[in-house]
């Protein structure tokens, strides 16, 4: 009895590692099972293959066998990629896999990702900096149809000869504010200034912010039905998934000034000549907030992005891509929005504009089968130029695109981005985006650190100016 | 029969035997020699020599993550087995509701790492917030968030280990104690701590390793915040691997370090502890 028993254990023991080992392989096959549901659209292939000549002159007759896989970074337009991968596959029957990273996580689902035998076939890198680290899985995308497209070479990133990434799309980011609101603080008795025009400095931005946050019932009231403020700005989130709005995208004003002045577009060491500046905007930020500064470290933003949506804050630092989370929370609309660049207290600055740029590059997998990458190619030249590819990038997505096939009629027509038009039409100076060359990841985790104890009192002003500086002198050396 | 078993063991034990080799060996054999590499993804690694255990010790952030992870491990250890004990004593002398109280105690145990630490940072976080303040204020806060949320989670699943060996007592030995006059402190270090030896020897084994080994419920309290003086070894590594771009040889680096200590101090915690443990 007792053998038998043993050699049972035995058997079961062997066939629960066999069915371990199928487990093991369920991912693999949720994954081809993708596929063929993608294959069984072939028999629609036919008829949809007239129809796409029409959008995309030679789009599916290169594909193949090929198929595409891209990693998305932006987590704001994760369904409407979504869609137009289905449509794709409906129109040409080639698979089209999109796999958005989780805010925050990219660099890391990537480096897993690409480590796969299935591989991204289209990614996306953030500047000269994030293409050093991915170069050798770069293809040269000179000879592609989409990199004829693309309107100059501004919007690419090279490396001598080889276009490795291209941007596709140009995004603005600025200040938004309320404009229902402001306007109505504006006619109140004693505003500090009678129009949002007037606000065009630092000292001016804080004197307003500083009264609105002294008398919030008050403006609310001004305000109408339906406001009730909690702070003049939204909290200054600190979440790691949040930071990058300010150890990212405002630190970029400091630097940009540092570089205009020395006349550099990278350096090796910063100086930190306007960092007081950034203390006192960040001080603003945190001061006439929505929520007390030892709070900030668990704020997200989400959670700013629903302050400001719901009417409960004035100033809300973010850009284009933060204009579709706004509306769709149901209670502002377009006429409550307008964008203001960012100041923050240098000299001339009522000149300044908003800050645009592009951290968002198209990057082939040079690695992937040549099918697969054939079929990027085509996937690519479709999104760009077929109606559906344009409308959704334009209309749905509310991208800017610097492809010369968007002129006719493919605008974004956002209030955010008109904005952003708005401020290139006045003659301000655009902002250029130098947050492309920060050392590495790690140097604007150490900022964001710092930043986030430096306001929750834990630390003083000279530990960001410590991890600003002497960070990106630590971080430049260990990463070049 | 016995005969049978062995002829056949190969065919028997080769699909576990595979398995291990596909899940463990493969992995582990590839993760020394990456870390003798330059690598950005794992499938695509240069030959570098010893210059990743180099760049190991001009990181601060190392050293400072392995001393922060000791000191918890020493204090959840304790703490850990010490009220495991406790509940187990408690839960072995017949009081009512002791199965309710046995489930109630465990059922933490079954809930994953990333979810507990989520649900902590919420508690944790509403309960500070009435100071004005959050747990990433300082280290020492998430310090003992972790080591509320290791024990809450742990103290249930060691408690059944002790419970266990406390039942598997002979009767007549404490009997024979009391009746020889012991008196109940007597009973307990001379008796029972003695004859449960063994399940110390697995309790401090686990919470030992775990604390070591503690990832999910540190990513997910503090995700090393403030400055990464609340990450702890594996979080580093991990970092260090993820985070940063051209420095996954050094996380790996880090990890086979990390692998050795982690062997030695079990292996040195077992001979001692298995040199206590007493015949019946």
């Amino acid at each position: 009895m007792k053998k038998k028993s043993v050699a049972a254990l035995l058997v079961l023991s062997m066939a629960a590692s066999l069915l371990a080992g199928c487990g093991g392989s369920d991912d693999s096959s949720a994954k081809s099972d993708a596929g063929s549901d993608a294959a069984a659209t072939d028999e629609a292939k036919d008829d949809g293959a007239d129809e796409a000549k029409d959008d995309a002159a030679e789009a599916p007759a290169a594909s193949g066998d090929g198929k595409v896989y891209y990693l998305n970074f932006k987590p704001e337009q994760e369904s409407q990629w979504n869609d137009l991968a289905a449509a794709y596959t409906e129109e040409t029957g080639v698979p089209v896999t999109v796999v958005t990273a989780a805010s925050g996580t990219y660099e890391s689902t990537l480096k897993s990702e690409m480590a796969k035998e299935d591989a991204p076939t289209l990614f996306q890198v953030n500047g000269p900096v994030g293409l050093a680290s991915w170069k050798d899985y770069c293809m040269d995308l000179s000879g592609t149809d989409l990199y004829s497209q693309v309107k100059s070479d501004d919007f690419v990133l090279k490396e001598g000869e080889e276009v490795k990434g291209i941007a596709y799309v140009i995004e603005t980011y600025g200040l938004i504010y309320n404009k229902t609101v402001l306007n109505a603080y504006c006619g109140m008795d004693g505003a500090v200034v009678d129009s949002i025009d007037k606000i065009n400095n630092f000292e001016t931005l804080k004197a307003v912010a500083d009264d609105i946050q002294s008398r919030l019932d008050e403006v609310s009231a001004a305000a109408g039905d339906g406001y009730n403020l909690a702070g003049a700005f939204t909290s200054a989130g600190m979440d790691s998934s949040s930071d990058w709005r300010f150890k990212t995208h405002l630190a970029n004003l400091p630097i940009y000034y540092e570089y205009q002045e020395k006349g550099i577009s990278e350096t090796d060491a910063i100086e930190g000549k306007y960092l007081d500046n950034y203390k006192n905007v960040w001080d603003l930020y945190i001061t006439d907030s929505t929520c007390e500064p030892g709070m900030i470290a668990t704020k997200t933003g989400d959670d700013a992005t629903a302050e400001f949506a719901l009417g409960e804050a004035v100033f809300y630092q973010n850009g284009t891509w933060a204009y579709q989370d706004i509306i769709d929370a149901g209670v502002l609309t377009d006429d409550d929005l307008g964008m203001m660049p960012i100041y923050i207290g240098v000299e001339g600055e009522e000149k300044q504009g908003l800050c645009t740029g592009s951290e968002n590059y198209w990057c082939i997998n040079k690695n992937a089968s040549e099918a697969d990458i054939q079929a990027t190619a085509d996937f690519l030249n479709w999104v760009v130029t077929s109606d559906t590819g344009r409308d959704s990038l334009a209309n749905q997505m509310g991208f800017v695109t610097p492809f010369k096939t968007f002129d006719d009629g493919y605008t974004p027509s956002n209030v955010l981005v008109n904005a952003s038009n708005a401020s290139i039409d006045a003659g301000q100076t655009q902002v250029a985006w130098c947050f492309t060359t920060m050392p590495s990841e790690n140097w604007k985790n150490g900022v964001g650190a710092a930043l986030t104890e430096y306001a929750q009192g834990t630390k003083e002003w000279d530990a960001v100016v410590t991890a600003f500086v002497d960070g990106w002198k630590t971080e430049y050396d260990a990463t070049h | 029969m016995d005969k049978a078993i062995k002829r056949y063991f190969p065919l028997f034990a080769l699909p576990t035997l595979v398995a291990f080799t596909i899940g463990f060996i493969v992995p582990f054999v590839m993760g020394i020699y990456l870390s003798f590499c330059k690598f950005t993804t794992v499938t695509d690694a240069k030959f570098v020599g010893l210059k990743n255990y180099a760049s190991i010790f001009t990181d601060k952030t190392f050293g400072h993550s392995l001393w922060y992870t000791a000191l918890f491990t020493i204090v959840s250890v304790v703490l850990i087995n010490v009220l495991a004990f406790a509940i187990a004593m408690l839960l072995t002398k017949g009081i009512r509701g002791t199965n309710i109280f046995r489930t109630v105690f465990f059922m933490p145990n079954l809930i994953g790492g990333i979810v507990l630490g989520y649900i902590w940072q919420l508690i944790l976080n509403g309960i500070l917030a009435q100071f004005g303040r959050t747990l990433v204020y300082s280290a020492t806060y998430g310090f003992w968030g972790l080591v509320i949320l290791m024990c809450w989670q742990q103290i249930g699943y060691m408690m059944i280990i002790y419970i266990a060996g406390i039942q598997n007592i002979p009767g007549e030995l404490i009997e024979a104690a009391k009746i020889d006059g012991a008196t109940s402190s007597q009973v307990l270090f001379k008796v029972t701590i003695p004859m449960v030896m063994p399940s110390i020897t697995v309790c401090t084994f686990l919470t030992l390793t775990n604390g070591f080994k503690l990832f999910d419920q540190n990513l997910a309290l503090t995700n090393g915040a403030p400055s990464d003086m609340s990450q702890m070894l594996a979080l580093n590594i991990y970092d260090t691997f993820y985070t940063r771009t051209g420095f996954e040889g050094v996380g790996q680096a880090k990890a086979v370090i990390f692998f050795i200590i982690v062997a030695v101090i079990a292996i040195g915690q077992n001979v001692l502890t298995r040199s206590k443990e007493v015949q019946q």
